[in-house]
């Protein structure tokens, strides 16, 4: 039977052309289906995996440099602190070893000065006594001379000539000439 | 119906394209259904299925250069065509889309094939039954999307409309939804590949009649003519055939899509 508008090309030829169309679309398809785009899915499955893991890797090794990094800075920063501290020592042990040397000097010299001064003193006394000693004989013999009699066994002459001596060191010692 | 043309002292009858270049019989004496068209829709079936199992063996997370090629094509679909227009759930949807655009691809570019020199889908059959399994797909996701009873009112009584207005614009939304969608998607391949191949033929066939048989020399130059310029065609036609296959698959995708969305 002939339709009643002629569709012309617009309908198929053979029937044939519709039932092959869908049967090779279907099989078409289902293949794919099967086999190809699960292969791609997997694939691209596997590559999410593979960049996440890689990228997780990535950052891992970065925590762990940054890590050591921030333990080099701390030891770094503790040498330094203990050299400083150290330095710092040496300068106090030096300042005090200077100190004590110049402490110790001191007292030595000190204790010389005054060993000198005791020396001083007991040769200055000694020779004192010993000048005394001869300036009241040489007085006497003088003042005999001059009185014309012998004053060495007088009691009188002998206290006589010690309050001259008295009197000259009281004037040595107020600082007047001898 | 073959018309003859006689040109003026032509020594040949000149016999122009028309729908019977378009008609084949069987091929070494076969049935007359069991055609060219058909043999070269079952090529088109194994060099699709080929290709791709081809394609997808031995994938490596790093692609090598041929792998680098067939992934293009693999995400042109998948993600060019599949996610764009589907969204979160567009895996289901590849295998199907991944076929579409082969399958129709390889049979368009049977048309400037030297070989075939025909475009399978240029005999409309081939093309209906594209339609007709773009239109099972696209309905059979709403009806698994929202049931029956959801799918059809949300295809055919979009929310946001005025109770009343409903006289308007169900029928409309039915004929676009339901009648108008598989027709112009076989008819648009269908015409597109059809009324290329006639302008190839008018170019090649009278562009030879001309230059062959021509009366004068200016029909031997215009045949020539005709002749060189049916490459610019055969170029135009590989990207007609790329862009309707192309065209079919996402306007597919876009159908699925708005059946399968929650609101219209």
């Amino acid at each position: 039977m002939t339709p009643m508008i002629d569709f012309g090309p617009l309908l198929p030829e053979y029937p044939s052309e519709i039932i092959m169309g869908v049967l090779l679309m279907v099989v078409v398809w289902l293949v794919l289906r099967a086999k190809v785009v699960p292969m791609f899915e997997q694939m691209y499955v596997e590559r999410a995996d593979k960049i996440q893991g890689g990228m997780e890797r990535a950052s891992k090794a970065q925590a762990e440099a940054e890590a050591a990094l921030a333990q080099y800075r701390a030891q770094l920063d503790g040498a330094r602190e203990e050299a400083a501290k150290i330095r710092e020592d040496a300068k106090a042990q030096a300042a005090q070893i200077l100190a004590d040397q110049r402490q110790r000097a001191a007292d030595e010299a000190a204790a010389m000065l005054e060993q000198a001064r005791h020396q001083i003193e007991a040769e200055r006394h000694q020779a004192a006594e010993q000048l005394r000693g001869e300036v009241g004989g040489l007085a006497a013999t003088l003042a005999g001379k001059v009185l014309g009699e012998s004053l060495d066994d007088d009691t009188r002459a002998k206290a006589t000539i010690d309050r001259f001596i008295a009197d000259l060191e009281a004037g040595v010692s107020e600082g007047q000439p001898a | 119906m073959r018309p003859l043309i006689p040109l003026e002292g032509a020594t040949a009858s000149y016999e122009p394209p028309s729908l019977h270049n378009f008609q084949f019989g069987g091929i070494y004496g076969g049935p007359d259904w069991l055609n060219r068209p058909l043999v070269q829709a079952v090529a088109a079936a194994i060099i699709v299925i080929a290709f791709w199992l081809w394609a997808s063996r031995q994938l490596k997370t790093v692609p090598t250069r041929r792998q680098f090629v067939f992934e293009y094509f693999y995400e042109f679909i998948r993600n060019g065509v599949a996610r764009d227009a589907l969204g979160h759930d567009f895996r289901k949807y590849v295998p199907y889309l991944l076929g579409l655009f082969s399958f129709i691809w390889v049979n368009n570019l049977f048309e400037i094939f030297f070989l075939t020199m025909f475009p399978t889908m240029a005999n409309i059959g081939y093309a209906w039954a594209l339609a007709i399994i773009a239109w099972i797909v696209y309905n059979w996701a709403g009806v698994r999307r929202h049931g029956v009873g959801g799918y059809l009112r949300r295809s055919l009584f979009p929310s946001g409309v005025p109770a009343p207005l409903y006289v308007l614009v169900t029928p409309i939304e039915f004929m676009s939804n339901i009648l108008i969608r598989p027709l112009t998607l076989g008819l648009r391949l269908f015409g597109n590949m059809f009324a290329g191949h006639l302008v190839v033929l008018v170019f090649v066939v009278g562009g030879s009649y001309l230059m062959l048989h021509g009366s004068q020399p200016i029909y031997h130059v215009a045949g020539v003519v005709s002749l060189l310029f049916s490459f610019l065609i055969f170029a135009l036609e590989l990207l007609v055939c790329t862009l309707q296959a192309y065209i079919f698959t996402v306007l597919t995708a876009q159908y699925v899509a708005s059946s399968i969305a929650d609101e219209h």
